[in-house]
């Protein structure tokens, strides 16, 4: 799972409403290079929560991304390299999403989340 | 990718082993399939360089495709992780990234507007009364560009009237009616195959 799918899973459990955004815990992870496309990323930089992909990228390990971010950095080619890097190749593979409102873990294996339900939960 | 060469490659995909009736698991087929990608992104732009959500992806036929024509993040959901191990297998085969998820298309509550386009072939609602409707509503709160979808022929007017009257969608139009030969899966089924009419289906949300 990359860091831009991540970055709009919120959990659905029947009656959560703080259930965004998942807290990511991982114990394996990797990092696949893609092509570069900076229109892409210019484009969707506005609808990123930016807060939500720094958070889940330290977690992987990956501590480039500036905090204070506005959009005059998409003209920097260095900025836009590492939003690439983060929102577009790192890969969660093993470990688990947690609702940060009742703390239940939807198990990620094999680099798919599990985010099936229980019947009470419905 | 030009379109025989994209059907070409979707018709080496491994598709369910073991499927699932009470899923509606039948696959869409190479021809179907790669008509559908190519003129969502030929005639509409709704595919190469967008984040595409394939629905109740099942092998990720649809999915692969959007990847094959340069989407530029793809993510298939499906309720079975079977259908996912397989998926996951062809998207290396074919040497695409795409994401997978294990998840009921009911109830996904995805923060917008980051997909912009839906492609989907849902269930028909054959086995679980309304399910088409349930992804079709879903598709349009997730998508920000467009949805695609197939239904069946005899269900178009309904369909015009719940998308329009309902779901508040600014476009409904049918791009196309195709022969869907839909193979017997399944024991209850007493011809080799049903070739059903289908049409294709693209909303504006
Ligand atoms: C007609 S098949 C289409 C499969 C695949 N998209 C294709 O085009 O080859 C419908 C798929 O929807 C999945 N499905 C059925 N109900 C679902 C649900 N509630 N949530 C998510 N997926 C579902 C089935 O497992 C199956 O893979």
């Amino acid at each position: 799972m990359r860091l831009l799918t991540h970055n709009m899973l919120s959990c659905n459990i029947k009656g959560v409403t703080n259930g965004y955004p998942l807290t990511i815990e991982a114990s394996k992870w990797m990092a696949k290079e893609v092509d570069f496309n900076g229109d892409f990323l210019r484009n969707i930089f506005v609808k990123i929560e930016w807060k939500v992909l720094i958070e889940a990228a330290k977690v992987m390990g990956y501590t480039d991304l500036p905090v204070e971010v506005d959009s005059s950095m998409l003209n920097s080619d260095e900025f836009l390299q590492k939003f690439h890097h983060a929102l577009l190749e790192i890969h969660v593979e093993e470990g688990a999403l947690i609702c940060p409102e009742t703390g239940r873990k939807f198990p990620v294996h094999k680099g798919i989340p599990n985010m099936l339900l229980n019947e009470d939960e419905v | 990718m030009k379109l025989k060469k994209l059907e070409g490659l979707l018709g080496d995909l491994d598709q369910f082993s073991d499927p699932k009736v009470e899923l509606e698991q039948y696959p869409t087929g190479p021809h179907v399939a790669s008509r559908l990608i190519y003129t969502a992104e030929n005639s509409f732009g709704d595919i190469t360089g967008k984040v595409v959500a394939d629905f109740g992806c099942g092998c990720a036929t649809l999915g692969i495709a959007s990847a094959l024509m340069e989407a530029e993040h793809v993510i298939g959901i499906d309720i079975d992780s079977q259908s996912l191990d397989i998926a996951s297998t062809n998207a290396e085969d074919m040497e695409v990234n795409i994401d997978l998820m294990l998840s009921d298309i009911k109830g996904l509550n995805w923060r917008g507007p980051l997909v912009d386009t839906v492609v989907m072939n849902p269930p028909f609602g054959t086995r679980n009364e309304g399910i088409d409707m349930e992804f079709l509503k879903t598709a349009l709160k997730v998508a920000s560009r467009a949805v695609y979808s197939l239904h069946k022929t005899t269900t178009r007017e309904h369909i015009k009237r719940v998308a329009i009257r309902d779901f508040n969608v600014k476009k409904a139009e049918v791009l196309c009616e195709l022969r869907f030969d839909v193979p017997r899966l399944y024991k209850f089924h007493r011809k080799k195959s049903v070739d059903i009419a289908v049409d294709l289906w693209r909303f504006v949300p």
